[in-house]
């Protein structure tokens, strides 16, 4: 597919870093214009879509292992319920981010949004890649015969006998 | 040395103690990705386990605290409440955490054995995961003191129990679970446009605050559809008659430990939701008096404790069985909320832990014949009256608290409904009580007959009692399916108070 499709491949090629370069001024520039973790994520995970969409699930896949995505998927969340209880351990209420600076709750704010928006961001890149990877990278069981999509579907034999072909359904 | 961490682990608690309320949602919610994090399928339960254990203990701690110092807001962030998100304990929403966490205390010493057996093993500690984060969203639904907070733990506890049911081993479970989904989803929808409602006429989520507004506002057609969209979304959450089509499968194909604790918690936590709904939010607001709310939610319990329970005769599935009953018992929560008198209350909230404890009892009896004798249908019961007896005598104890039989929890919560149906002067409401009882007999002596007088099949292999690491837990909660009959002050003081207080703060509310 590489070799068939230049166009696709150059301009994609071109776009996948911008692309992960504009998800992360997305999600650092978030508590001070629109954006923030979650859109960055969507648009990080993107770029590992259209990756996917062009040179194949199975290669994108060697780069983001699926052991690895679901560590990060975790990972966020962790990430995010983390600083409410580092909050707590710093003397204020859950996720008051104030307390997470003791000196000056100003920079508090600007880290607990930061740091939260970050688990934000981790997990919603790694949950996208995995929905995607679920569905585009189907492979069926050993036990089924692989659907091969040039050839016509092979007529299943246990509906042409629940339904005799003179009775037809009504 | 021993004194000194003592000493430590002291403090610690007691620097920790006033944000038991957040922790008691965090800890589980952190626990969730962790469990993914530690995949080996053992060392995810004995985490589950102790996280649970300690939200458990957690729960206590908070139901001691309301008792002594009152009720507890909590700002999240530091944002104070009509502005912020706020926790709030009172004393039913404590009732109902300690019943939640304590069944999720209780189910993870069974759930070693019974999971392994029946989730694939790669997947099991996803379902530990699911398992927590469920935990989570109905601890969060029964602490949050904002209504859109309240929608969004109902969405984590609910898209946990989907995937929780779709592990069962009958394909049918994806079935189940998937319309689960599309009833679930449609009921939490129809929450969240009523809450939407209610926003747009008052500016503010906080359901206390959001209770002093209402009364004036009253008379707007928008407050009454917001009402009628909360009590449908809520209604299908908690399975009221018509709306329960998606339970009986759910309950069925869902892996043991997930019937256990969805059938126990989730229901339970649903008709914690519609007491706050028509107490707190609305109680300032004269509905109950005018748009006959409470005639329909009477009604439809009528109906649904008497059709359900005729449909649970005729079941052949064990579980299925089981889930109709609940059904049925549902409908002596809702009637007894919807009396509208503090009898009524107290029964609907006594009823809401009890038969929490007495159903976690029944499904894990029927979870220890299912992994010993592969029993799905109620003919595979037969023999193990003599074959596994620890097991099938909690089941008949469980089955006798469903009718209501003396000296079981069922009849303490039981009584108090037909007192309240009297204090209503309605003789019909005491006569179904007593009716659905009596076909609960019916549906009940066919477990029993099964079980105690049906012959074991020829050829079948010899059945071994439940490892013990199944029966205590099973038999903690029989016990306490008797212990709180015997001693019903306990638990029949907490609910009187409980409903004390929301009828008096509903008639606080009412302003002039």
């Amino acid at each position: 597919m590489m070799r068939e499709k230049p166009i696709l491949r150059v301009v994609s090629k071109n776009l996948i870093p911008p692309i992960m370069l504009f998800a992360l001024y997305v999600q650092f520039h978030g508590d001070f214009g629109p954006g923030g973790g979650f859109q960055a994520g969507v648009i990080f995970a993107s770029a590992f879509i259209l990756q996917s969409l062009i040179i194949g699930v199975a290669e994108a896949r060697r780069v983001a292992r699926s052991a690895l995505v679901r560590s990060l998927l975790a990972f966020g969340g962790i990430l995010y319920i983390g600083v409410g209880f580092a909050a707590v351990a710093m003397g204020g209420n859950f996720l008051d981010y104030d307390a997470l600076d003791p000196h000056d709750p100003v920079h508090g704010q600007h880290l607990g949004i930061l740091l939260i928006e970050l688990g934000v961001g981790i997990t919603v890149a790694t949950a996208m890649i995995t929905i995607f990877f679920t569905f585009a990278g189907y492979e069926p069981l050993p036990s089924e015969p692989a659907p091969d999509p040039n050839r016509e579907a092979p007529e299943r034999e246990d509906l042409a006998q629940a339904v005799p072909p003179h009775e037809g359904r009504r | 040395m021993i004194a000194v961490y003592w000493q430590t682990a002291m403090a610690w608690l007691t620097q920790l103690e006033p944000h038991f309320a957040p922790l008691q949602v965090a800890i589980p919610l952190i626990a969730a990705p962790i469990c993914v994090l530690i995949r080996q399928r053992r060392i995810a339960w004995f985490f589950t386990l102790v996280v649970t254990w300690v939200t458990f203990a957690i729960a206590v701690a908070l139901l001691v605290q309301v008792r002594s110092s009152g009720d507890i807001s909590y700002a999240i962030g530091g944002w104070e409440p009509p502005w912020g998100i706020e926790y709030k304990v009172d004393l039913l929403s404590a009732l109902v955490l300690v019943i939640v966490a304590g069944i999720a205390a209780a189910v993870m010493p069974f759930a070693r054995v019974s999971v392994e057996r029946e989730v694939p093993n790669p997947r099991i500690y996803l379902f530990y995961t699911m398992y927590l984060l469920s935990l989570a969203g109905l601890l969060g639904i029964t602490i949050t003191g904002d209504a859109f907070n309240l929608f969004v733990f109902l969405e984590i506890s609910s898209l946990s129990s989907y995937v929780l049911i779709s592990l069962g081993r009958d394909t049918r479970a994806l079935t189940a679970a998937f319309r689960y989904l599309i009833l679930g989803t449609l009921g939490a929808t129809f929450y969240v446009i009523g809450v939407g409602m209610l926003y747009m006429m008052t500016g503010t989520l906080n359901i206390a605050d959001l209770a002093t507004r209402l009364p004036a506002l009253q008379n707007l057609r928008v407050v009454e559809a917001a009402l009628a969209f909360l009590l449908v979304g809520v209604g299908l959450k908690l399975a009221l008659f018509p709306l329960h089509t998606w339970l009986p499968n759910a309950y069925a194909f869902a892996p043991t430990v997930a019937t256990i604790f969805i059938a126990a918690t989730a229901t339970k936590v649903s008709v914690y939701v519609m007491i706050r709904l028509l107490y707190t939010l609305f109680g300032g607001t004269d509905f109950f008096a005018t748009t006959g709310v409470d005639e329909a939610l009477v009604g439809l319990g009528m109906v649904g404790m008497i059709a359900a329970a005729l449909i649970a005769i005729f079941q052949r599935n064990v579980k299925r069985l089981l889930a109709y009953s609940s059904v049925s018992q549902i409908g002596y929560m809702v009637l007894g909320l919807a009396l509208g008198n503090v009898a009524g209350l107290t029964a609907a909230i006594l009823h809401i832990v009890y038969h929490a404890l007495m159903k976690a009892a029944l499904f894990m009896a029927v979870g220890c014949a299912t992994t010993q004798a592969r029993v799905v249908q109620i003919e595979d019961l037969a023999g193990l009256g003599r074959q596994m007896p620890v097991t099938m005598a909690s089941m008949v104890v469980g089955i006798l608290s469903l009718i209501g039989v003396p000296l079981t929890v069922g009849f303490v919560s039981k009584w108090y409904l037909l007192q309240a149906a009297f204090v209503a002067g309605d003789w019909a409401i005491a006569l179904v009580i007593v009716a659905s009882g009596l076909i609960a007999a019916v549906y009940g002596w066919r477990v029993i007959e099964a079980a105690y007088f049906t012959d074991a099949p020829e050829g079948r292999a010899e059945v071994a009692e439940a490892p013990l690491s199944m029966l205590v837990p099973l038999w903690l909660l029989t016990g306490l399916c008797v212990l709180l009959a015997l001693n019903a002050e306990w638990t029949m003081t907490l609910a009187e108070e409980a409903a004390r207080a929301l009828m008096n703060g509903a008639a606080a509310g009412v302003v002039p």
